[in-house]
């Protein structure tokens, strides 16, 4: 440890060389193995929609850093049961536990469940004083805030993120996103949760406990009685109760999530976008490529997971079957291959499209380096498996 | 008399294709003759892509008809658009909805407040499933491409959401309503799943979720179901490693194609039988839950409109 993750994103040194550094794999790949090895790697994010293989994607590339030595920390926010339990998480404490079978020559891998409602309060708790966080803690408005607000966990995953960076124990640390509605949603969560908490209507909650006659408009009127009309008397005055007791946060939240912000936008920093070949997944991930590089966020490239691949792509589907036509009701062994050949035709038409939807994305981006990690024929729920998806995704298998 | 029309919550994990189903299950329904609501409530305009039609606005139009002439339209809820409307038709706050806009509160209502974006959502489908033209509902149907498995239990259980924060007022009674609709006899929350290992405990988790809330399970629905192409005595072949390559080598080089290939097609045919074994294991598993299954097939070309119509003949048996 350099002691350099202590020092302030903005304040880091330029980054020469491009992501990953020099490329000796052809043009247009993806090359793992030198953003892991590149020591100024020091954040590696995972977005993409729902059920692309995000977490299992960013324990493996967690794993595969530990194993060349590095110092890493993992942080998953909903990871499957089995996985979670290969890794030694079986606990959600809110706080990085070491990997078990998975240090070797120096490195060491650490893992964390998230919890949002923790990470929240413990916010909470770092930026007020005790009266003042019981209070907050105890407000049915914040109650709920943190337990179920639609960023929350997006908006926490992003705060822990910056907390254990912050904290220099780790060299490079692997974020997994949280399965949003839009897999955007975490990028929008620090800025939509602090430009709300000093937004215009949080002053409106304000100006009673301020000096009300400043902002006792017509607007003013027609908006409190519409809330009480709606909501009911009470949850005006929680939200008030609220509003008025985090006050004093609101300049610290707003601090974090612009410093959360630069770190996503660092030289250190590197998004995964993580996607599986069907349509709904693959535009997401192109709406994600082009969202990064509006953000100037530092894409490093694309992971396809779960591809179709054969190793007999010599016989076309047209041909298998008919082969297959003229093989069955023949011998045994000829009644076999048949059967077999009907499975290949099946995968290579499987194949075709998912290599269609590959293409249209390559000519829409062109410059976005991609790997893609063959399908396995099982789930993935121990450290041999995650090494195996390692070495897919470094194309080392 | 029901105080709602058929209301189906389609559920799933993200990837087991929730909106393939959701849209196969409104295809059948027209097939059947009947006019159905199809609607969305993530903003993702998945419906406008599965039938190849520009993006929904909020407003329900017409996107389909079925064989059997009943007629599919969709609606993309969206929550903004949901609560002004709101505001206008049972508080008549034309110019405070408004004003409301200006202070940033409708970004506020529809993003921070707790619950209510989703009493805002569900409330729409609530009004759809409700709305009468005479003495009949509008709709025979109302289907919801809904959010999903892990945060359906708290979507749909609104009043327990906003029941900490409004005890009195409308967005409490509105709350109310809702969830009584939810539970009666004319709603059914069906889940989706493939048959893996993490979708299906998610099944598992959210049936017993569903459960606790009084909420109403319908069918399981296998999606993506690899058929088996393999008999029993080349299954037995392949597990048994007794397929030898030779054999089959010399079977391709006969229909004319390359023998090298027969390496590749035996260890196609293993992983083939290695997925089988997996979703065979995981539909026991959820056969064990209790809820009707219903298998809808992996169709090797993708889903289009002409696969919706294959896929909805199989989900006729749902009520």
């Amino acid at each position: 440890m350099t002691g350099k993750a202590q020092t302030a994103p903005s304040a880091r040194k330029a980054r020469t060389s491009p992501r990953g550094g020099t490329r000796t794999t052809s043009p247009g790949d993806l090359d793992i193995d030198a953003l892991l090895d590149d020591p100024t790697t020091e954040i590696i994010v995972c977005c993409g929609s729902g059920g692309v293989g995000k977490t299992t994607t960013a324990a493996a590339v967690a794993l595969r850093a530990a194993e060349k030595g590095r110092t890493v920390c993992v942080l998953t926010i909903d990871p499957a049961r089995r996985l979670a339990q290969s890794m030694g998480l079986t606990e959600l404490d809110n706080t990085p536990r070491p990997v078990q079978g998975a240090a070797v020559d120096g490195g060491s891998l650490d893992a964390m469940m998230l919890d949002m409602k923790r990470t929240f309060d413990e916010v909470v708790e770092q930026h007020a004083t005790p009266e003042k966080a019981a209070q907050i803690l105890a407000n049915p408005f914040y109650v709920a805030l943190s337990s179920s607000f639609a960023g929350t966990q997006e908006y926490m995953a992003m705060e822990k993120l910056g907390q254990l960076h912050a904290t220099g124990t780790w060299d490079l640390i692997v974020v997994d996103t949280p399965p949003s509605r839009s897999a955007l949603d975490f990028l929008d969560a620090p800025d939509r949760l602090s430009s709300m908490l000093d937004g215009r209507f949080i002053k409106l909650l304000l100006a009673p406990a301020k000096g009300p006659a400043r902002l006792l408009s017509a607007g003013f009127g027609i908006v409190t009685s519409a809330l009480n009309k709606v909501l009911g008397a009470q949850v005006l005055t929680d939200m008030q109760t609220f509003v008025a007791a985090f006050d004093t946060l609101f300049g610290g939240f707003r601090q974090r999530a612009e410093g959360t912000y630069a770190l996503l936008q660092a030289d250190g920093t590197a998004f995964l976008v993580v996607a599986a070949p069907e349509p709904a997944a693959m535009r997401e991930a192109s709406y994600f490529v082009e969202r990064l590089a509006g953000e100037n966020m530092p894409l490093a490239g694309l992971v396809v997971n779960r591809v179709h691949e054969t190793g007999a792509d010599g016989i076309t589907a047209v041909d298998a079957e008919s082969a297959a036509h003229k093989l069955s009701g023949g011998t045994t062994a000829a009644g076999a291959t048949a059967e077999l050949l009907a499975i290949h035709a099946d995968r290579m038409r499987v194949a075709a499209r998912e290599s269609r939807l590959k293409k249209r994305f390559t000519a829409a981006h062109p410059a976005v380096p991609t790997v893609t990690v063959a399908a396995l024929a099982g789930d993935v729920h121990d450290l041999e498996g995650l090494r195996l998806i390692g070495d897919l995704l470094a194309q080392k298998a | 008399m029901a105080l709602s029309t058929q209301l189906h919550v389609v559920t799933g994990k993200g990837g087991t294709g929730k909106t393939t189903v959701a849209a196969a299950l409104a295809m059948s329904l027209a097939g059947q003759g009947k006019k159905v609501l199809l609607c969305e409530v993530e903003g993702r305009q998945g419906i406008a892509q599965l039938f190849d039609v520009p993006p929904l606005p909020y407003e329900e139009r017409r996107i389909a008809v079925g064989l059997g002439g009943g007629e599919v339209f969709a609606l993309a809820i969206d929550p903004e658009a949901a609560l002004l409307e709101y505001l206008a038709m049972y508080y008549r706050l034309g110019r405070a909805g408004k004003a409301l806009d200006k202070f940033g509160i409708i970004d506020f209502a529809t993003t921070i407040a707790p619950g209510v974006r989703d009493v805002l959502l569900t409330g729409k489908v609530y009004e759809a499933a409700r709305r009468k033209d005479g003495n009949r509902f509008t709709y025979d149907a109302v289907i919801m491409d809904a959010p999903p498995t892990g945060r359906i239990t708290r979507f749909l259980n609104v009043n327990a959401e906003v029941a900490g924060l409004a005890k009195v007022g409308p967005i409490r009674r509105q709350a109310d309503s809702i969830m009584e609709m939810m539970r009666s006899a004319q709603t059914w929350v069906h889940l989706v799943t493939v048959l893996e290992e993490m979708p299906v405990q998610e099944t598992i988790d959210g049936i017993a979720e569903l459960t606790s809330a009084r909420l109403p399970v319908g069918h399981v629905i296998l999606n993506l179901v690899r058929p088996p192409v393999l008999t029993a005595s080349t299954r037995d072949a392949l597990a048994a490693g007794s397929l030898k390559t030779a054999s089959v080598a010399k079977a391709l080089a006969g229909a004319g194609l390359d023998e090298a290939a027969a390496p590749a097609l035996i260890a196609g045919g293993a992983a083939h039988l290695e997925r089988q074994r997996l979703q065979d294991s995981q539909r026991e598993i959820l056969d064990a839950c209790g809820r009707p299954l219903v298998e809808l097939p992996l169709l090797t070309d993708g889903v289009d409109l002409g696969a919706l119509f294959e896929l909805a003949e199989r989900l006729e048996a749902l009520p």
